[in-house]
């Protein structure tokens, strides 16, 4: 701020800051939509005009979890008092939970959500991993044409998955990886290597060289200095970069939608899948998306310091 | 080994020998000694060239791959023989119809949302650059768009343009118009949609830049009784515009890519970008040596925009 203040400045000051809270809640609007419709009872979630205020309940979460079926004919009473709670909710809306013997079915949604988090944490320990020791390795020692591999590294980055996905599904169909966690998984660190050496490069320059040269003055090998001053300096910036790539890869779609259908779909073409024809029911597809969210949403929280290097490749620190 | 001998009191009591094998204990002998020779040359190349080669075997073979079906009629749904066809595919696709309206849509696409996010995230920006309780949880909040899934957002944002009943249509009175499936409106419905995803970024790059403007410059002016535009446009705006350009050739590149946002979002054949094009060929028609050759079109782009911004990204590192 200018050394003198005038009135004039504190109202615009007083303005802008008023400004920005308008500005947030219509860019936090969306996103409570979707979360007030997950807990919205079904027949709330498409009134006009628009339901802001309800008593929320956890319905379409237990809708979300279990296969269902229409009751042709409501429910024999003594069926209903017998029930748990959750399936009386289930009951109420005129539906029953399938099941095999006394075991509930559970819905799609569940092994999509965990598809999800086998191929996001796999991918990222591996990226992370590679992308560590060679960031290391470009921030450390002299190559030529060092630049232009760095170049090529991001460009990786750069291409459009579909154009990757149509040369990568014809290789997989002949080695039998469509539709594997693993194929999905290599795909992945494929796509996130390039932005975690470029991200942890930027981390690995920030800790000085003395440390290292002190740790080999002192007999260290070049390994042990490695692994006992640069990681342990470095940790923050790989636990930074590790959950930019858990964030890609939970979010990744097209690598996804190509190349699974079943066994190992993620949820992010699943959800979108589940809307099919007719009049869907939003409140079960809200449930499924805002857990789904969630977990970003947290990230989103713990990162706040390191966003934006992360957005920008690491070119740009705060 | 005691734990402690890694501490750097314990190198000078127990020499080199010995703190070998505390970092090394869980490797074999062999390696173990291996590891004491290793020179920085063999560790540069340990540590570059398997990520090197990974990146080479996963994203450069599948191209060159790509690129040899590029010059065939190949179907990959099909086991008939395929055949070398030559520059037919590209001559094709150029002399298509369909693919430039299909290069219009998306140029339109990138131009709406692109400037959109430009301009919101810029202002807001503008706005959050002072202090006042709370900034960093209202910037943390502002930055939630960006960090989902395009994919789930496009979704969910289908729900927010629902005809009759969506909050959208409501909120502006818009009462029955139908954001998604009217061919006029559907492409710039995602590009709102987009505008909301992405104008964070944007944001979070202009405030770097804004935050990094010496303050004594403000004062000089201040001094000088310059004029609130006159420091906005000789002050502000020459500093902050190098990462403006990076943010705007970065959002460039990621609107020409679009696929996740549009394609759950909307069917309609006025919203259907390059990306979506591409993937309906390759994946629902099965014209796989044509897609191919779609792919080079858009890669060639791509990488032309991707060169400017990692130029431009060098530019600004350097500052």
């Amino acid at each position: 701020m200018a050394a003198v203040r005038t009135t004039g400045e504190v109202a615009l000051n007083r303005i802008a800051v008023v400004a920005v809270l308008i500005a947030t809640l219509i860019f936090l609007a969306p996103i409570y939509w979707i979360a007030s419709t997950a807990f919205k009872p079904k027949e709330l979630a498409v009134t006009v005009p628009p339901t802001v205020l309800f008593q929320p309940e956890v319905t379409p979460f237990i809708r979300l979890f279990t296969k269902r079926v229409q009751m042709q004919k409501p429910v024999d009473p003594q069926v209903y008092e017998a029930a748990p709670w959750w399936e009386k909710r289930v009951y109420d809306g005129g539906e029953r939970v399938l099941k095999v013997g006394n075991d509930v079915q559970l819905s799609q949604y569940p092994n999509r959500f965990m598809n999800s988090l086998i191929v996001a944490v796999i991918s990222t320990v591996l990226a992370v991993g590679m992308g560590t020791f060679t960031a290391y390795g470009f921030s450390r020692f002299k190559m030529a044409g060092e630049a232009d591999l760095l170049f090529f590294i991001l460009s990786t980055r750069m291409l459009p998955p579909v154009v990757v996905a149509i040369p990568m599904f014809l290789m997989y169909r002949i080695v039998g990886l469509n539709d594997s966690h693993i194929g999905l998984i290599i795909l992945y660190v494929a796509f996130n290597l390039s932005f975690s050496v470029w991200l942890m490069k930027g981390f690995m320059d920030e800790i000085p060289k003395e440390y290292e040269e002190a740790a080999l003055v002192d007999g260290y090998t070049r390994m042990q200095a490695f692994f006992k001053i640069v990681l342990p300096e470095a940790a923050t910036g790989i636990a930074a970069t590790a959950v930019f790539c858990f964030i890609t890869a939970w979010n990744e779609y097209a690598f996804a939608l190509i190349m699974t259908n079943r066994r190992a779909q993620t949820a992010p073409p699943f959800i979108p899948s589940q809307i099919g024809s007719g009049l869907p029911d939003w409140t079960t597809i809200a449930a499924g998306t805002f857990l789904f969210l969630l977990p970003v949403a947290i990230f989103t929280f713990l990162l706040r310091n390191h966003l934006l290097r992360g957005m920008s490749f690491g070119a740009i620190r705060k | 080994m005691p734990e402690e001998e890694g501490s750097p009191s314990g190198i000078l009591v127990s020499g080199r020998y010995s703190l070998a094998s505390v970092a090394l204990t869980n490797l074999d002998p062999a390696s173990r000694a291996a590891a004491r020779g290793w020179s920085d040359l063999t560790i540069r190349n340990m540590f570059i060239i398997p990520t090197l080669a990974f990146l080479i075997v996963f994203n450069i073979f599948p191209l060159i791959y790509s690129l040899g079906y590029s010059f065939t009629n190949f179907a990959a749904n099909r086991s008939e023989p395929w055949q070398f066809v030559g520059l037919q595919n590209y001559r094709e696709l150029l002399s298509d119809d369909h693919i430039w309206s299909n290069f219009i849509i998306t140029a339109k696409y990138v131009i709406v949302s692109v400037a959109g996010q430009m301009i919101v995230g810029f202002g807001l920006a503008l706005l959050l650059n002072r202090s006042f309780p709370m900034k960093g949880l209202i910037t943390t909040l502002l930055l939630l768009p960006m960090m989902m899934s395009a994919a789930v957002v496009g979704l969910f944002w289908q729900l927010l343009y629902s005809p009759s009943w969506g909050p959208i249509n409501y909120a502006f009175g818009l009462g029955d118009f139908a954001w998604l499936s009217n061919p006029d409106s559907a492409l710039y419905a995602v590009a709102i949609t987009d505008i909301w995803m992405w104008s964070p970024f944007v944001m979070l790059l202009s405030l770097a830049g804004l935050s990094a403007v010496p303050q004594h410059l403000y004062e000089a002016a201040a001094i000088d009784r310059a004029g609130r535009w006159y420091t906005f446009t000789r002050i502000t705006l020459p500093l902050v515009s190098p990462i403006l350009l990076i943010a705007l050739i970065f959002r460039t590149m990621e609107a020409f890519k679009t696929f996740d946002i549009a394609y759950t979002m909307t069917t309609q054949p006025t919203a259907e970008l390059l990306a979506i094009r591409l993937y309906k060929q390759a994946f629902q028609q099965w014209d796989t040596g044509k897609s191919c050759a779609l792919a080079y079109i858009v890669l060639i782009m791509v990488l032309a925009i991707t060169n400017l911004y990692v130029k431009y990204l060098n530019r600004v590192k350097e500052r």
